[in-house]
């Protein structure tokens, strides 16, 4: 058997990431959205719908998100909706492979750190691995909401 | 009670640490751990006679024929069939029931025909059978699930009519633990000309299992759960429905002679066994079958229950924290216990438990239908025991669920 390593679930439940799961950020629905998108994980049955209005300038204006599933699919999807607003979508994007990176084990610069805010404690899943997809599942939904907006516009 | 403790020491695995914790595996609804008597057949079939079956003239392919046909009898006797040639090798219990779909099945259910299954299947005994249904224009019928995971039998001298052509039905919920009345059933739907299925895979591992006696047609099980090699199966199938069915795959094996233009079928079974099989995992399945005989299948099966009740009663403490699915009566259920919490996701359980090295499945159980629709819970958290299992590590699993709830609610507000 491959060796393993005790983790420490306190890095992985983070209160950071408790708080989010508590007390979602922008719970709720967004009638008729710009974007929408629903993401499932069919693993452990983790569900998100996103939805977001782009104002004028093609920047997010308002965000919401719901769904069911694990504390850290969830507080990733809370997460997800305070950092994107006021973002263009090409920013948004950005965000969401920032934290493939961080998952995938990279260092960030403080630059980086900056701008991914609580995104940050969700760095302790790394030494979870079969978690990793509960932290993505927000963002792939994201990801996946943007390019159908896309090919919506300029078909 | 078995002596867990002293079987566990047949089971090198067992004796491993996780995290540096002892491995308590309590998912053996997904697959069981193996003893050293089936490791050792796998070594001994490589390193002595590694050859290909039915085939060689030569001593290591009598040899390798030999065992492997003496695995099937033993296999078939096992489980109460007449005769080894009842006892069609497969992958698992999917490939089997996908084998029944495709062959007797395909000929035998037509437009306008009834098929009857069950809200608590797998999706390995629901998928294959919407596919027929589309495929051959039949309608597709459920036995409900009561509130409390058994079958509703209320209706069922509707749903098994004069249209149905098949019942498949599982033996044992891998979600619920439920044992359903799958005797009582058969009798049912023969009396309509129908035909039965039994998915087998939670039963035959845990139960004494006698397909005569339940006079099904067919019947499909997974060596794996039962302490047997991945990548082997059984399908049982009634001699009269046996000699009418034709082939599932083609190819080798499973001819008696070509020409360019076409081919004759090989006896039964090996005529629904193209290519060479899973020699090594058939002899291993036997060594499993010897393991299990040794114990005694009424002896397993009172162990599990026994286990399980001592877990519903240790568990009865975390009532309000936890919903348990499945039957109340200890008679009808065997070692599964399903279980969620509005505080704590069944993943994130997963992850407590597997800390403290308790290996449990937390998800849909691969019956979404069920879990989600008829439980109304996206995943569920399940502990599921075997012949290895003690009362020692069910403590172990109480103790850890409290912990898990003390983690989650040191910052969730409980209400």
């Amino acid at each position: 058997m491959q060796e393993m390593h005790p983790a420490h679930l306190d890095d992985l439940y983070q209160e950071v990431i408790l708080d989010h799961y508590r007390n979602p950020r922008n719970h709720g629905e967004i009638p008729n959205p710009h974007v929408s998108s629903r993401g499932f994980n069919p693993f452990c049955g983790d569900e998100v719908f996103l939805g977001l209005n782009l104002d004028a300038n093609q920047k997010i204006e308002s965000v919401a998100f719901h769904g069911q599933g694990c504390s850290i699919s969830q507080a990733s999807a809370s997460i997800l909706t305070t950092l994107v607003k006021n973002k263009s979508l090409p920013e948004a994007e950005d965000l969401s492979q920032l934290l493939r990176e961080l998952l995938r084990g990279k260092e960030l610069s403080d630059d980086e750190l900056d701008q991914i805010g609580d995104m940050e404690a969700l760095q302790g899943v790394r030494q979870f691995p079969i978690r990793v997809k509960c932290a993505l599942l927000p963002w792939a939904t994201l990801d996946d909401g943007i390019a159908d907006y896309r090919s919506n516009i300029s078909p | 009670m078995l002596d867990a403790a002293k079987i566990k020491q047949d089971f090198p695995i067992l004796a491993k640490l996780v995290y540096g914790k002892p491995l308590v595996y309590l998912d053996n609804a997904a697959t069981s751990q193996k003893p050293s008597s089936v490791i050792q057949t796998l070594v001994d079939y490589y390193e002595g006679y590694n050859s290909n079956v039915h085939r060689g003239v030569h001593a290591l392919s009598m040899e390798s024929t030999q065992r492997y046909e003496e695995a099937r009898e033993k296999i078939a006797r096992f489980i109460g069939s007449p005769g080894s040639e009842n006892l069609i090798y497969v992958r698992n219990t999917t490939e089997g029931i996908n084998l029944v779909a495709n062959t007797w099945a395909r000929a035998n259910v037509n437009d306008g025909d009834e098929i009857l299954t069950t809200e608590m299947e797998h999706h390995s005994n629901l998928v294959p059978w919407q596919q027929l249904a589309k495929a051959r224009n039949a309608t597709l019928r459920f036995i409900p699930v009561t509130d409390e995971g058994t079958l509703d039998l209320s209706n069922i001298d509707s749903l098994i009519n004069h249209r149905t052509k098949l019942v498949a039905m599982t033996h044992m919920s891998n979600v619920l633990g439920t044992i359903n009345p799958v005797k009582d059933l058969t009798a049912k739907a023969h009396a309509v000309g129908a035909h039965v299925l039994i998915d087998a895979a939670q039963s035959v591992p845990h139960l004494p299992v006698d397909v005569t006696h339940l006079d099904c047609d067919f019947l499909a099980f997974s060596s794996h759960k039962m302490l047997g090699p991945t990548g082997i199966g059984g399908l049982y199938v009634k001699s009269d429905t046996l000699e009418q069915m034709e082939p599932f795959l083609t190819g080798g094996e499973m001819v008696q002679e070509v020409t360019f233009e076409g081919a004759t079928w090989n006896d039964l079974p090996m005529r629904f066994e193209a290519g060479t099989p899973n020699i090594a995992g058939s002899i291993g399945l036997g060594a499993a079958v010897d393991y299990l005989e040794a114990l005694g299948m009424e002896n397993v099966h009172q162990h599990e229950t026994e286990i399980t009740q001592y877990a519903l009663q240790a568990l009865k403490e975390l009532a309000e924290e936890f919903t348990f699915y499945g039957p109340t009566d200890p008679a009808r259920r065997g070692g599964i216990v399903s279980f969620s919490s509005p505080h704590v996701h069944p993943h994130d359980l997963g992850t407590i438990l597997d800390q403290a090295g308790i290996a449990i499945r937390a998800g849909h159980h691969c019956a979404m239908p069920l879990v989600r629709d008829r439980l109304g819970v996206a995943a569920t958290a399940r502990a599921s025991f075997y012949i290895y299992n003690t009362t020692e590590e069910v403590d172990l699993l109480v103790t850890t669920l409290k912990d898990a709830l003390r983690y989650f609610s040191k910052s969730l507000s409980l209400p």
